[in-house]
């Protein structure tokens, strides 16, 4: 097809033989060293809500505390992501030297991997992988131990604070915040809690230097990032991509050719409609020209054969089932947002109950307790606003 | 000591007594008997001494802590967009077919349950399923007819 | 100090400490703002999403109840932001709640309710759930009706359970749409570790969680004229009646005897009544036990003693110390008293057939109602006790009556079992018994009062958690004289955390007492389960200082001065532990699985 190719990255999947020595000069260094390189990269958390990373390490670093934790967040259940679960398949080595890295700057003595249930099946290797991984932590003299925790089923458990719950024998359910977990995580204590592919980034910076990271990508938007291609292409899977393409770039790449959106982001994404390729940037929400999406690198791409009303019915679907159940919006809201949808496709509800259902989805932005119920908002709504004359009957 | 006794007190030993082990003890659970009896969580809260309705509350809210019986071998159909646009169904009907259970069900031999699940992390290989621990991807419904035959012949 | 921040609400400036809540600041300004789940005896839960606020700059509104204070924010409490959100989640709860409102046992006195007229929710189109979701409705407990369709998973109920009672019977169960309040395995309430004890129905919102009420049968039997309704009345009961006709705080003794008049019991009498022969026969008790294990060296005696005048507590201890049971008093309740002493010792003394008279008690608690039902309550050869009202059900049944009842004239109660002291009407407190046990123990055993000003026991007073006080016993008559010396150990729980905590400290040896008393409810019976809602520790003090001012006033102050007693005694019972009193007046327990 004579496609423009974007530039393939190779830093979070390339092998480096080196990382004992890369891992034994890090833990060398200053604190203070290492926190300012983290914040000069412009790493931003690559689970999707982009909270910069140095800066939640610094936080976690000045608080007083006896205990504090490090968790890998490892419960990648965004439909469409799964570039944590080949991180941890290739090369688990670099998130468990970012977290070891961690461990010093903050004082603390143990850390969590907390994989979703749905790859149970890594366990195995990733035991080798800790083994290995204690041994080279006793010869550099760094007190750390990693363990793994297991989930059981439940996608409202990525959201930290569900997660740090999950983690203390309870329900998955977030918790209110403030405290954030910086200050009060897991048991009660500081915590920092990264995505996985987070801290493998950070490896590269230790490795490289900020420099290299900070000259990758654009503006507010730094570095390289996994994504995590599905849907309707002929090159699913998982590709190294520089922070701020616009979506044409994206579909010029990897679409079929018929491409008529693209959700960015997951089921809690965007949906990208066709007219709008080019003016939308992928990055987090900031100074990029147009509109600017923030992702956890999920790229499901519709073509034309797709019905839009499917897609929207699964992903609310999806919700309802997921969400944890406590708060009202999102319990309730998630309920009446996929009777609504179903209703007013049977022609149940006038087409202008669309608009009542458009600001339902307002409410839940505003007033979910976490991330999850806040979001369904933005998939919700790109779709309906978007392809309206698909959602009724 | 009933049986369900034995394993809940290794897995209380091993995992230890606190609220914490709770999960883990579940997992245990769901490992040796692919369900949680109302009888192995009343065990569970003694060892760990919390009320038998947290333990409810708890293992309810995760999908693979699941409180009815189930088969040996639990098959989670990935449900999710990419998995249902790359023919979830038809491997849901073939399974359905070959095991002559609907969706929920188990085989009056308890060998199989089939289920649905939410998105599993493979959509770049849709569609996808798990059948305990075990990926199976790009499935066709071949493949599916295929697969169960091999887990009935391990059985035989 | 903590530190102040400064802060405006609406443009007003307020300055409050820093771990303070939006919601408390709003407060201080007397702004309210709408809340659900939010409770001032519970932890803060920020589930509703009732009372979201605007932070003026911030994308997304904060829960008033779960976001400290910062300095400068600017709060908006009813910007159109604001109020568009929280219709819509009121709208939202009522799609998932059976808004038959009508038709409710609840309708009059629901937060969901009101909240809903306030904002006038008269349009919403959001779709009934309700049909989609199989709710069922559990009345298989003898105290309290579970709806799951008038349920709003604010988990105040869950709360209180785990938080109040240390029993979590109630949990949350699955999640998403599913998501509900659940037993074990949702098995009905009277099969589980519940202790009937209704601290869940007096913080239910809604309708979800209510009494199972009697009132039917009891007009039935009031209008039955071959019948003869007597009725007794639990001491909290008339520090609380008053709130259901807008007083709160006050004492409606007189008032409350006179509307169960007009409402036709052929008798009213008083359950204080038998909290005085309560306290002559648990005092007999324990002095016996001490005796046994001071004087006797007796092996298993066992010390100390606990109360047992609280049915959720009796029913916890089944359920959690059950290796406890022989420490228990075996004094049935005061209720349990009167209704064996009602078919016997008054039907005799009447002239009326046992079988005609039917036995109604007026209770601050719906633990009784399970406790009236015990197989063991038959002792008087009928069922002791016939029908256990709530405070809330006879505030109904006075205004089905078109009763009046802040116009009532003050009337007494009647003779016989109608007499009681100023020690039997704090039994409705927590310390209550503890301390009209001390002033009747205390002077059979030396002679002299109680050495407290005005016999007031103030170290067994109050709303701690767990009390202790200790009373040196000296100079006592010869009868008691190995008591000479001893250091009378006692302490006090009230709410069944404070309970489990007590016992597991008992069970652990770091605490040793002679006489323990328990109350399952926060406050004691004044803060019980079949108390007016809505209940606070404000509501509950109230009540308290007017329980203690009742005392003060009544012309007898000790249990063992009523003559009433002396009488019960004299004609029928003989005397204290006798034959009489231990065939009617005690009973056992049965251990229980805790889990």
């Amino acid at each position: 097809m004579g496609k423009k190719q974007l530039r393939r990255m190779d830093l979070i999947f390339a092998n480096d033989e080196d990382f004992r020595d890369i891992l034994k000069q890090t833990l060398a260094r200053p604190n203070e060293e290492i926190i300012e390189d983290m914040i000069s990269s412009g790493l931003k958390g690559r689970g999707g809500a982009g909270f910069p990373t140095g800066l939640k390490w610094k936080l976690t670093a000045e608080e007083k505390a006896k205990n504090k934790y490090i968790i890998c967040n490892a419960d990648e259940g965004e439909p469409g992501t799964f570039k944590d679960r080949e991180i941890l398949t290739q090369v688990s080595y670099k998130v468990l030297a970012g977290m070891a890295v961690c461990a010093k700057i903050t004082g603390a003595k143990e850390g969590f991997i907390y994989l979703r249930g749905e790859y149970k099946f890594l366990v195995p290797l990733l035991n080798q992988e800790l083994d290995k991984f204690h041994s080279a932590c006793s010869e550099l003299g760094l007190k750390f131990n990693v363990k793994i925790f297991m989930g059981s089923g439940a996608y409202i458990c990525g959201e930290e604070s569900a997660l740090m719950e999950s983690m203390e024998g309870r329900r998955g359910e977030p918790r209110n915040k403030p405290p954030f977990p910086t200050v009060k995580g897991y048991r009660g204590c500081p915590t920092v809690i990264n995505n996985v592919e987070t801290l493998a980034h950070t490896f590269t910076i230790f490795k490289y230097g900020p420099r290299k990271f900070r000259d990758l990508g654009v503006q507010d938007s730094r570095g390289s990032k996994l994504f995590s291609v599905s849907g309707d292409t002929p090159t699913p899977g998982i590709y190294e991509l520089e922070l701020g393409m616009t979506v044409q770039d994206f579909v010029d790449d990897f679409g079929d050719g018929d491409t008529k959106a693209v959700q960015v982001g997951g089921a809690s994404g965007f949906l990208v409609p066709r007219k709008r390729f080019k003016e939308t940037a992928i990055g987090y929400q900031g100074k990029l020209t147009g509109i600017s999406l923030p992702t956890g690198g999920s790229m499901m791409i519709y073509n034309s054969s797709r019905s839009m009303y499917n897609v929207l019915n699964n992903y609310l679907d999806f919700f309802q089932e997921e969400s944890c159940g406590q708060c009202t919006p999102c319990r309730v809201g998630c309920q009446q947002l996929v009777k609504g949808v179903d209703a007013v496709k049977r022609g149940d509800k006038p087409t202008a109950y669309l608009d009542k259902l458009l600001k339902l989805t307002d409410t839940m932005k505003f007033t979910a307790k976490c991330g999850l119920g806040q979001s369904v908002a933005n998939s919700f709504q790109s779709i309906v606003e978007n392809f309206r004359e698909e959602m009724i009957y | 000591m009933t049986e369900i006794q034995t394993l809940v007190k290794d897995l209380a030993q091993s995992h230890g007594r606190s609220r914490e082990s709770l999960l883990p003890i579940l997992q245990g659970i769901i490992e040796k008997d692919r369900f949680i009896s109302e009888y192995a969580m009343i065990e569970v809260a003694k060892e760990l001494d919390i009320s038998t309705a947290e333990v409810y509350g708890t293992a309810s809210f995760y999908s693979f802590l699941d409180t009815e019986k189930r088969g040996k071998y639990v098959i989670r159909v990935c449900k999710t967009i990419t998995c249902a646009m790359k023919g979830k169904n038809q491997i849901l009907l073939a399974l359905e077919d070959t095991l002559k259970i609907n969706l929920g069900e188990t085989t009056p031999d308890k060998k199989f349950s089939i289920l649905e699940t939410n998105c599993l992390g493979w959509c770049h290989k849709a569609p996808a399923m798990l059948i305990n621990d075990d990926v199976y991807t790009e499935l066709t419904p071949e493949m599916v007819r295929q697969i169960i035959e091999d887990y009935r012949k391990r059985e035989a | 100090m903590a530190k102040i921040i400064n802060l405006t609400i609406n443009g007003i400036a307020v300055s409050i400490e820093e771990d303070k809540t939006i919601l408390e600041a709003a407060e201080k300004l007397n702004i309210k703002i709408p809340t659900l789940c939010y409770h001032k005896d519970l932890c803060v839960a920020g589930n509703c999403r009732v009372c979201v606020v605007e932070q003026v700059g911030s994308k997304k509104l904060l829960a008033a109840c779960a976001n400290p204070v910062h300095e400068g924010m600017e709060i908006e409490t009813n910007s159109l932001i604001v109020r568009n959100s929280r219709k819509h989640i009121i709208e939202l709860l009522l799609s998932e709640h059976n808004a038959d409102c009508t038709k409710c046992y609840k309708n009059g006195n629901c937060e969901l309710q009101e909240l809903s007229s306030e904002y006038k929710i008269t349009n919403s189109d959001f779709i009934d759930l309700v049909p989609s979701k199989n709710y069922q409705i559990d009345t298989l407990s003898p105290s309290l009706v579970k709806d799951d369709s008038k349920c709003i998973r604010c988990q105040r109920c869950v709360r209180t359970c785990s938080e109040i009672q240390h029993l979590s019977a109630l949990s949350v169960a699955h999640k998403g749409d599913h998501m509900k309040i659940s037993s074990f395995f949702d098995k009905p309430m009277n099969e589980v570790v519940c202790s009937n004890c209704g601290q869940c129905i007096i913080h239910c919102p809604t309708g979800a969680l209510v009494e199972r009420n009697y009132i039917e049968e009891v007009w039935d039997a009031l209008a039955d004229p071959d019948l003869h309704v007597v009725v007794q009345t639990a001491p909290a009961v008339r520090v609380g009646l008053g709130e259901e006709f807008d007083s709160y705080g006050s004492r409606v003794t007189g008032k409350m005897v006179s509307a169960l008049k007009r409402l036709g019991f052929n008798s009213v009498l008083d359950t204080d009544f038998t909290a005085d022969l309560t306290i002559l026969e648990e005092g007999t008790e324990l002095l016996t036990r001490l005796k046994k294990s001071i004087v006797g060296k007796e092996n298993g005696v066992q010390l100390p003693m606990f109360t047992s005048c609280s049915p959720g507590w009796i029913k916890f201890i089944e359920h959690s110390f059950p290796e406890y049971l022989d420490n228990l008093s075996t004094c049935k309740s005061p209720q349990q008293m009167f209704g064996a002493l009602a078919k016997t010792y008054y039907a005799q003394s009447r002239g009326i057939e046992s079988d005609k008279i039917v036995s109604v008690s007026i209770m601050p608690c719906t633990a009784k109602k399970y406790e009236a039902d015990r197989p063991e309550m038959r002792d008087s050869g009928y069922k002791d006790v016939d029908y256990v009202l709530t405070t809330r059900e006879l505030a109904i049944m006075i205004k089905q009556a078109g009763i009046e009842f802040n116009n009532l004239d003050d009337e007494k109660f009647d003779k016989l079992m109608g007499n009681s002291s100023g020690a039997a009407v704090i039994f409705g407190s927590t310390g209550g018994v503890m301390e009209a046990a001390l002033r009747t123990a205390y002077e059979l055993v030396t002679g002299r009062e109680v050495p407290f000003k005005n016999l007031e026991i103030i170290p067994v007073r109050g709303m701690k958690g767990i009390k202790e006080a200790s009373v040196l016993i000296e100079n006592p008559v010869d009868d008691w004289k190995f008591l000479d010396g001893v250091e009378l150990k006692c302490a006090i729980a009230h709410g069944l955390e404070n309970a489990h905590q007590l016992l597991t400290d008992i069970k652990a040896k770091k605490a040793e007492y002679h006489f323990v008393e328990v109350m399952a409810c926060p406050g004691g019976c004044l803060g019980g389960g079949g108390q007016p809602i809505p209940t606070s520790p404000e509501i509950r003090a109230k009540r308290m200082k007017a329980i203690y001012d009742e005392d003060k006033d009544k012309p007898i102050r000790k249990s063992h001065e009523n003559p009433e007693v002396a009488q019960l005694y004299e004609e029928f019972l003989g005397k204290p532990l006798g034959e009489k009193s231990h065939k009617l007046l005690h009973t056992h327990y049965t251990p229980r699985d805790r889990y």
